[in-house]
């Protein structure tokens, strides 16, 4: 847990609740060794003005590396540690600040559909981009099949390139970038308001969990608490949140095998939680419930039952659709030993959530870096480590199942009280992790002396998992992507920010 | 299984009878997408939805339609894979310029006579996203959009009603014409 303790450089005044430091080069190169090693996770890698930040997380410690960029270069974390390649990519995108010895240097979110470069750093004109190369896979019989940015479903847009021989997939390599709305450079100079209205629409699924990332990131640059209550709020949006899109997952997942019996009863119970969360707080996805300083939405004494009887339905509910899902050989067939994602792999890109958790990585931003109120509820976080499609249904259901208890805890436990505190404007620097649905979001933020943002970075989950599909996926048949593209459920707006 | 799929038989559909407050309405709007698409259309409408670079929550409720509540299908709705199949293109998001030539694809690749439906703030004028670099703004710049269903996101309901406004025109605008033959 000391173990970040070993990177030594000048601490930032005003920066909370974890330390930041500006390194040398050496110290740079000492962390890039330690996450070789896996003395500690990467946790995100993002650009400013001539500086770049890595957050680095050991157990319960997290550091802030800052490392200002001598003409415009760093030494890349990519060419040794590959979770921060894309990172590194991004970087250089939005604020020309390169990668030095970086092995895959082509542009990520840069489409060269903007009509400027580097739009985050010193705006550059534009230059026509050349063709995108994509990773190639040579050998007898081997053919390529390219699908999206649109896909045959209702989902999000997305590249995807097959190289496959016969049904086999030999590779696969995404291409995202097809949703980047410029979210970062609109955050820039934005008051709190207009910047947690952004921050919830990043992904639209994880709406809740960035706000409270966002809000706690706010809060502790600006040194404030929010009131009790509105902690016991945010935690409620947040566990109706999880089990929505998990129980959304279960029956996509089942529906993606062709098993649509198992999406149609877990749709109804989807449902249902958000009918039951537009009652409590006005909106079924909870959009702009939760701001910096604490809710805008209260609950009323008279809307607990009806949350009492949603947890109750759902509790009865349950157990006959895991043992649907238990006891069909035809849907096991599909799920168990498909996309299975090593457990070393797991690790070395710190994913999160039930990703992560499917492979044996116990990580859940809840209880390793606790904050309010998950240190007073009670709850497991359940591990598995076959890391098949099978292992990352089965984490779902747990989760759903842990979640419907804390709703349980949090409404004996709710306390009385305000639900907001004012905040002042000044400045100061925070950051903060929060579990959603997917994993650990994390945010940081700089803000200036009138409370506006000057640099908000907000990494999604999804970065240190999507490299993982490409993993688990080879040696699988084509036919498999849909399913376990489902099991991974990524956020491409999310990454695309 | 067998247990569930009994259990189905005898309980009643969960697919509701109209909400009281907006029911009236959508009850007579339904009738007459019946009238109209049979006329029109050969009672169905064939959706096909094209993310633009939303923020994935227009998605959550589009899907949503297709649950036990909703059922979009009674109403001769329902979603296809190929713009080739579709008449009406549903688009979502800020319209980025990253996915402008997918949508511009999307739609040629649509037969007349063919509908646009912005879904969501964003595709209606680029929500909070408008005057970003990265973004083209309103879904109508890039395609004639004949139907705007406000909310960020619109709720499933909401976006039944668009949907199903969208039968009472009659043939409407270049967009909505057989072509010339």
């Amino acid at each position: 847990m000391a173990a970040l303790a070993a990177l030594t450089g000048r601490p930032v005044e005003k920066h909370h609740p974890w330390p930041r430091l500006i390194v040398t080069n050496d110290t740079w190169l000492d962390a890039i060794d330690g996450l070789v090693r896996n003395r500690w996770t990467l946790s995100g890698l993002w650009g400013d003005d001539g500086v770049v930040h890595m957050a680095l997380t050991a157990g319960a410690d997290v550091r802030v590396l800052s490392l200002p960029c001598l003409h415009g270069r760093f030494p890349s974390v990519g060419y040794l540690h590959p979770p921060a390649i894309r990172l590194e990519r991004t970087i250089a995108d939005l604020f020309g600040l390169q990668p030095l010895g970086a092995a895959d240097t082509r542009p990520w979110l840069d489409h060269g559909n903007w009509g400027l470069r580097h739009p985050l750093g010193a705006r550059r004109d534009f230059i026509a981009p050349e063709p995108y190369p994509f990773l190639s896979a040579q050998g007898d019989g081997i053919h390529q099949v390219p699908v999206g940015p649109v896909h045959a479903g209702i989902i999000e847009p997305g590249h995807f390139r097959f190289h496959a021989n016969g049904e086999t997939i030999v590779r696969l390599e995404a291409r995202l970038g097809y949703t980047h709305k410029g979210t970062e450079a609109l955050m820039r100079g934005s008051d709190l308001d207009r910047a947690a209205k952004l921050a919830g629409r990043v992904s639209g699924d994880s709406t809740v969990a960035y706000a409270i990332a966002f809000a706690r990131a706010t809060e502790a640059a600006l040194n404030v608490q929010a009131p009790d209550r509105a902690h016991w709020l945010r935690a409620l949006m947040a566990e109706m949140e999880r089990i929505a899109n998990h129980l959304g997952d279960i029956g996509a997942i089942c529906n993606d095998a062709s098993f649509s019996l198992m999406h149609a009863h877990s749709g109804v119970l989807r449902e249902r939680v958000l009918r039951t969360a537009d009652v409590c707080f006005g909106h079924r996805l909870m959009h702009d419930c939760i701001v910096p300083g604490g809710v805008t939405r209260n609950l009323s004494l008279a809307k607990e039952p009806i949350l009492q009887a949603l947890v109750t339905e759902i509790k009865a509910r349950l157990p006959s659709l895991e043992a649907l899902y238990d006891n069909t050989t035809s849907l096991q067939d599909r799920t168990v030993a498909t996309g299975t994602l090593e457990m070393g792999l797991a690790q070395k890109f710190g994913a999160g959530g039930y990703i992560g958790r499917a492979s044996g990585r116990d990580f859940d931003a809840r209880r390793t870096l606790t904050y309010p109120p998950y240190d007073r509820l009670s709850f497991e976080v359940p591990v598995f480590e076959e890391g098949d499609v099978n292992a990352r249904v089965w984490v779902r259901i747990r989760e759903v199942e842990q979640s419907l208890s804390l709703i349980d805890q949090i409404l004996v436990g709710l306390p009385d009280g305000p639900i907001r505190t004012p905040i002042g404007a000044q400045g100061g620097e925070g950051v903060a992790l929060v579990e959603g649905f997917r994993g650990d979001i994390l945010v940081w933020l700089r803000l200036d002396e009138d409370g506006r943002v000057e640099r908000c970075h907000l990494r999604d989950p999804s970065w240190f998992q999507w490299p993982l599909l490409e993993a688990a996926i080879e040696g699988n048949i084509i036919a498999d992507f849909p399913l376990c593209n489902k099991s991974f459920n990524c956020s491409y707006s999310g990454c695309d920010l | 299984m067998r247990r569930l799929l009994f259990q189905a038989l005898v309980s009643p559909p969960l697919t509701e009878p109209l909400k009281r407050d907006e029911g009236a309405e959508l009850v007579e709007l339904a009738s007459k997408l019946n009238q109209a698409a049979r006329s029109r259309l050969g009672r169905s409408l064939s959706i096909r939805e094209i993310d633009a670079g939303s923020c994935n929550g227009c998605e959550l409720e589009i899907n949503a339609l297709s649950s036990a509540f909703y059922d979009l299908e009674h109403f001769g709705l329902r979603f296809v894979a190929s713009p080739r199949h579709a008449d009406v293109l549903l688009v979502t998001g800020p319209v980025t310029r990253n996915m402008r030539d997918a949508l511009n694809n999307a739609y040629n690749a649509m037969p007349h006579p063919k509908w646009v439906v912005a879904a969501g703030d964003c595709a209606i004028d680029g929500g909070c996203f408008a005057g970003s670099y990265a973004v083209v703004g309103a879904a109508s710049q890039i395609v004639p959009v004949d139907l705007a269903v406000h909310g960020c996101p619109p709720s499933p309901s909401q976006l039944l009603q668009g949907l199903v406004s969208l039968m009472k025109w009659p043939s409407r605008s270049a967009s909505g014409q057989l072509p010339d033959s």
